[in-house]
C-alpha cells in the first residue's frame, strides 16, 4: 500500500515549481487541445491536477509493484533463449503494470497516443520509478528515445513507431560497439543502401545494449564507406518485427541485474534512415545523449532516494548502547549530509529538467510556426542552459548517489554488506550511474564549457539577485563569498591559456560551480518552503568547505606540478 | 464476438486495515471520520474480473452499482479510471441503517430497473462487515444462479461462464449459464491500477447532487461528454416497498459490540447436512449469538 509519490513531499513542491505555468502554457499550445482530446487539460490547474494524479499512479504501482518486485527481479535477472531475452518474471509484471496504467510515451503528443506531459513530470516519474528499482527504470526510461523520433524522424516514421511506443513498444538505443565506448566516432557497424528493398542494411556488432532487444532501436551505424570519424555516421530505426538482430550474450554484471545489458548481432538487419545521412553522430547522438543523461540523473536521485530511506529506517529501528543509533552524532550527521545532497541533486535535476523543457517545447513550436524575436531569444537562452545544466546534473548527482549508497550500507554496519537488506542492490545498482552515458569525467569535458564561458557565473548571479527573506539572507552572504572565489580559481586557470592545466582542473572547477548552484537552488527552495531550511543550511556548510578545498588546491597549483602526476608510456 | 453487459456490485467501507487508536467511538461504534474511505478490496478484485471479460470481448461494458451517501461517487469514479464504462449511485436516506437482507432488495430492484444485464459480479464480502451475504441474496431476489469465491473466468462460450472457484481444500471448475451473479474472493487478481488516459478523462465525472454542491468551472463539459454525469437513484427511481428500506426493512439489530480476542487455535468444520446445521444454530442461540 506504499505510495513512492504521494509520501514523499519534496516531489509536489518541485513540480509546482513557478516556472511550470510557462511550461505548461506553451506546451499545451494554450490549452488548444481540449476539444480534439477528451484526457487533454482545459487550464494551467486543470494541467497540473493531471500531472499530480498521474504521478499518484506512478508512485502507487511503484509501491506495490515494481518496488517489492526489486529483490526477486535482481536474484533472477533476465536471460537468452534463441537469440532473444526473456526478462525476469518480475520485470514483465513491472512491465504490464505501467503499460496498462498508460504510462509509456508519456512526453509524446497526443496525436500518437501520447500524454503529452513536459518533461518535468516526466522526469518526475523517471525519479520515483528507480527509487523502485534503479535496473528496472532503464527499460521503462527508454521510453525517451522516441524524444529523438519525435525530433527528427519524418511523419510517416513518427506515425508507425511512436504509436507503438505509446501503445507499450520497449526502447533501445545502439550506440556502443566494442571498439567504439567513449569514443564514438568508430563506430564500424555497416549501413548500406538496398536499392531494390529501399532499405538500408546494416551488419555488425553492438555491445554493451541496454534493454538491446527492445521492440524498436535506434541504431549508430556508418552509412558512408570509407569514412573513419563521427561525419560518416547515420542513425538508423531497427524494428524488431522485421528480425535480423540477434542477442549473442547478456553481461554478467555489479548492479542493475533486471535491465539486460546485450551484445547483438546484426546480420542483414534491414533499417530506415532517421533524418538526414552523416548527421547521425553529429545532431541525433547528441540529442539522445542529454535526454539519456537527463534520465541517468534521475536515476541517480531516485536511488540517492532509496539509500537515504533504507539508511534512516534502520538508524532509527537499530539500537545500541542503549539507543537508536541515529541518537549518535556520528550517525546523524551523515543521515542530515545524505539529505542535504539529496535534496541538492533533485533540485538541480528539475531546474535542468525545466530549461529543457522550455527550449524544447520551443523548438517544437518553431515547426508549427515562425517564433517571435522574444522566443527565439528565450530558447536559445534555455537551450544553452540545459546544455550546461545537463551534464553537471549527471555528473553530481551520479557521484552523489554513489556516496549516498555508500553511506547507507555504512549506516547498517555489518548488516549492510548482507545480502539482507536492501541496501546491498542500491549499492550495487548506484554504481553504474557515474559510469554509462558518459563517465563522469566525460560530464566534466562537457560541462566545463559552463565554467570557461562564464555561464555557470552569469546563472550564479541571476541565483543571487532572486529574492529571499531575510532570515536566508545569511546564506546568501556566504555563496557570494564562495562565488568571489570560485571566479578567483577560474580566472587563475582559465588565464594560464594552457589547455591541459584547464582539463587538470576541470573537475574541480566544474564541481565549485555546481555546489554554488545547488547551494543557491536550495535556498530558492528554502524560501519557498520551510522543509528545505535544513537541507539549505546543511548543504551550503559542507559545498563552504569543499569549494574552499578545492580553492586552495587550485591557488597551490602551477602548470609544473603536473610533471608530478604523470606516467611515462613504456 | 459476443460483447456482454456486465454489472459490478461495489461498496465503499472504512478502511479497515488501517486502523488506528481512534477507529473505535467510546460507545463501540465505528469512528468513521478517523478511517479513510475506500473501495472495498474484494470488490476491485471483482471488478478486475468485469475488465477481463470486457478485455476479451470488444464491445462488453462494465457499469458499477454502488449504494451509500453521496461520497460512494467515489467508487464509480475509481471503477472508471480502471476501465468501467459507468456507473450508478443508488443513495437515499431511506437507505440508511441498511443489514444484507435491506441492501439486497434494494441492489435488486435496482438492477430490475437495469434490466438489460448478462453479469453481475461482486466482491466475496465487504471489509465493514464480513458477511459475504448481499452477492448470494441479490441473486435470490433477482432469480438467477449464483456462483460463489470465483478466482478466475477462464472462458464464455455458448451462453456459459466458466470459473474457477476456491475453496477450503481446493479448487473447482464450474459452468453456469448466463445471467448470474458471481462473487469474487480476495485470492483472484488485484485490480490494474488507474489508467491516465482515463484517469484525465474521468476525473470531473460527477453526480447531480456533487455538481450541485461544487465550484466547478467546466459545467459546459457535462453537456458535451455525457459520460461525466454520474447518474443517482433514490428510491423515487427504483420501484420498492419503502417497508423493505432501511432501518425497518432490516431485521438484524446490533445488541452489543465488543472486543474479542480470538484465542481458538483451529477452526471447526461443519457441513451442510441438516445435523450440522441445527447444532450451529443451537450453539449460536445458546451463547446468545443470535436471538
Amino acid at each position: 500500500m506504499a505510495n513512492y509519490y504521494n509520501d514523499n513531499k519534496e516531489l509536489k513542491f518541485h513540480l509546482n515549481h513557478p516556472l511550470m505555468e510557462k511550461i505548461v502554457r506553451l506546451k499545451e499550445r494554450n490549452f488548444s487541445e481540449s476539444g480534439a482530446f477528451d484526457y487533454a487539460p482545459m487550464d494551467h490547474e486543470d494541467a497540473m491536477d493531471n500531472f499530480d494524479k498521474v504521478l499518484e499512479v506512478v508512485g502507487e504501482i511503484c509501491g506495490d509493484i515494481v518496488g517489492p518486485n526489486a529483490e526477486s527481479i535482481d536474484a533472477e535477472g533476465p536471460q537468452v533463449v534463441e537469440g532473444h531475452v526473456i526478462y525476469a518474471r518480475g520485470t514483465s509484471e513491472n512491465i504490464e503494470a505501467l503499460n496498462k496504467a498508460g504510462l509509456m510515451g508519456m512526453s509524446l503528443p497526443r496525436k500518437y497516443g501520447g500524454l503529452n506531459f513536459p518533461i518535468v513530470p516526466y522526469i518526475m516519474a523517471a525519479d520515483i520509478v528507480s527509487r523502485a528499482d534503479a535496473g528496472f527504470v532503464n527499460i521503462w526510461g527508454l521510453q525517451d528515445c522516441a524524444e529523438t523520433i519525435n525530433e527528427f524522424a519524418s511523419e510517416e516514421q513518427k506515425e508507425k513507431y511512436l504509436t507503438r511506443v505509446c501503445n507499450g513498444d520497449t526502447m533501445a538505443m545502439d550506440l556502443t560497439e566494442p571498439d567504439a565506448g567513449s569514443d564514438l566516432q568508430a563506430v564500424q557497424l555497416k549501413a548500406v543502401y538496398d536499392e531494390k528493398s529501399g532499405k538500408w542494411i546494416l551488419n555488425g556488432v553492438k555491445r554493451f545494449i541496454t534493454n538491446g532487444d527492445g521492440d524498436i532501436s535506434l541504431v549508430l551505424a556508418r552509412s558512408e564507406p570509407g569514412t573513419k570519424d563521427g561525419r560518416g555516421l547515420s542513425m538508423f530505426i531497427y524494428d524488431k518485427r522485421d528480425g535480423g538482430v540477434s542477442v549473442r550474450r547478456i553481461e554478467h554484471k555489479m548492479g542493475i541485474i533486471g535491465s539486460p545489458t546485450c551484445e547483438l548481432v546484426f546480420k542483414d538487419a534491414p533499417a530506415e534512415l532517421v533524418g538526414s545521412r552523416k548527421m547521425g553522430l553529429i545532431k541525433y547522438v547528441m540529442a539522445l545523449m542529454n535526454g539519456a543523461r537527463l534520465g541517468i540523473a534521475a536515476q541517480s536521485v531516485g536511488v540517492s532516494e532509496a539509500a537515504y530511506r533504507e539508511a534512516l529506517a534502520y538508524a532509527k529501528e537499530r539500537v545500541q548502547f542503549g539507543k537508536a543509533i541515529m541518537r549518535f552524532p556520528a550517525v546523524y550527521e551523515m543521515l542530515s549530509n545524505m539529505k542535504a545532497k539529496l535534496d541538492a541533486s533533485r533540485t538541480l535535476l528539475y531546474e535542468t529538467a525545466r530549461f529543457v523543457d522550455m527550449y524544447k517545447t520551443y523548438m517544437h513550436i518553431a515547426e508549427e510556426r515562425k517564433l517571435e524575436k522574444e522566443e527565439r531569444d528565450e530558447m536559445k537562452t534555455y537551450q544553452r542552459l540545459a546544455d550546461i545544466f545537463t551534464p553537471l546534473v549527471k555528473g553530481m548527482a551520479s557521484e552523489y548517489s554513489n556516496q549516498l549508497a555508500y553511506d547507507a550500507v555504512q549506516i547498517h554496519g555489518g548488516s549492510g554488506f548482507m545480502k539482507d537488506y536492501p541496501v546491498e542492490r542500491i549499492y550495487r545498482d548506484a554504481r553504474i550511474t557515474s559510469i554509462y552515458e558518459g563517465t563522469t569525467q566525460l560530464q566534466v569535458v562537457a560541462a566545463i564549457r559552463g565554467v570557461t564561458t562564464g555561464a555557470y557565473l552569469k546563472q550564479i548571479r541571476a541565483y543571487e539577485a532572486a529574492k529571499i527573506s531575510p532570515e536566508l539572507e545569511h546564506l546568501r552572504r556566504t555563496l557570494i563569498i564562495l562565488t568571489d572565489e570560485y571566479e578567483q580559481a577560474v580566472n587563475k586557470v582559465v588565464g594560464t591559456d594552457d589547455n591541459e592545466f584547464i582539463d587538470f582542473h576541470a573537475r574541480r572547477l566544474v564541481e565549485m560551480g555546481g555546489h554554488i548552484i545547488m547551494s543557491y537552488l536550495l535556498v530558492l527552495d528554502a524560501n519557498r518552503d520551510a522543509i528545505f531550511a535544513k537541507s539549505a543550511k546543511n548543504y551550503i556548510r559542507m559545498a563552504k568547505a569543499q569549494v574552499r578545498a578545492n580553492a586552495e588546491f587550485i591557488r597551490t597549483s602551477d602548470l609544473s606540478d603536473l610533471g608530478s602526476y604523470k606516467y611515462e608510456m613504456q | 464476438m459476443k460483447a456482454y453487459k456486465i454489472i459490478v456490485l461495489a461498496k465503499q467501507v472504512p478502511d479497515t486495515r488501517n486502523v488506528g487508536k481512534d477507529a473505535m467511538k467510546a460507545d463501540g461504534t465505528i469512528n468513521r471520520a478517523a478511517l479513510s474511505a475506500i473501495f472495498n478490496p474484494e470488490d476491485l478484485n471483482a471488478l478486475e474480473q468485469a475488465l477481463r471479460i470486457k478485455d476479451s470481448f470488444p464491445g462488453s461494458t462494465v457499469t458499477i452499482l454502488t449504494m451509500g451517501p453521496g461520497r460512494a461517487a467515489e467508487i464509480i469514479r475509481e471503477g472508471m479510471f480502471r476501465g468501467a464504462d459507468g456507473g450508478i449511485l443508488l443513495t437515499d436516506r431511506a437507505f440508511a441503517g441498511s443489514d444484507t437482507l435491506a441492501t439486497s432488495y434494494a441492489i435488486s430492484q435496482a438492477l430490475k430497473k437495469v434490466k438489460d444485464y448478462d453479469i453481475i459480479i461482486a466482491g466475496r464480502q465487504a471489509i465493514d462487515g464480513d458477511t459475504a451475504q448481499v452477492g448470494p441474496q441479490v441473486a435470490e431476489k433477482l432469480g438467477i444462479p449464483q456462483v460463489t469465491y470465483v478466482e478466475e473466468v477462464q472462458k464464455i462460450e455458448k451462453g456459459k461462464v466458466f470459473m474457477k472457484r476456491r475453496l477450503e481444500r481446493g479448487v473447482e471448475t464450474v459452468s453456469c449459464p448466463i445471467p448470474l451473479v458471481m462473487t469474487v474472493n480476495g485470492s483472484a487478481p488485484d485490480c490494474r491500477a488507474r489508467n491516465s488516459k482515463l484517469l484525465m478523462k474521468c476525473k470531473h465525472a460527477k453526480t447531480v447532487t456533487e455538481l450541485q454542491n461544487s465550484n466547478e468551472d467546466y459545467l459546459h463539459l457535462y453537456n458535451d461528454r455525457p459520460y461525466l454525469n454520474i447518474p443517482e437513484w433514490t428510491v423515487n427511481d427504483i420501484e420498492v416497498e419503502q417497508a423493505e428500506l432501511g432501518l425497518s426493512g432490516s431485521p438484524t439489530k446490533v445488541k452489543t459490540v465488543e472486543n474479542v480476542v480470538l484465542q481458538a487455535k483451529d477452526a471447526k468444520i461443519i457441513s451442510s447436512s441438516d445435523n450440522d446445521i441445527d447444532e450451529l444454530m443451537r450453539e449460536l442461540i445458546e451463547s446468545h449469538t443470535i436471538g
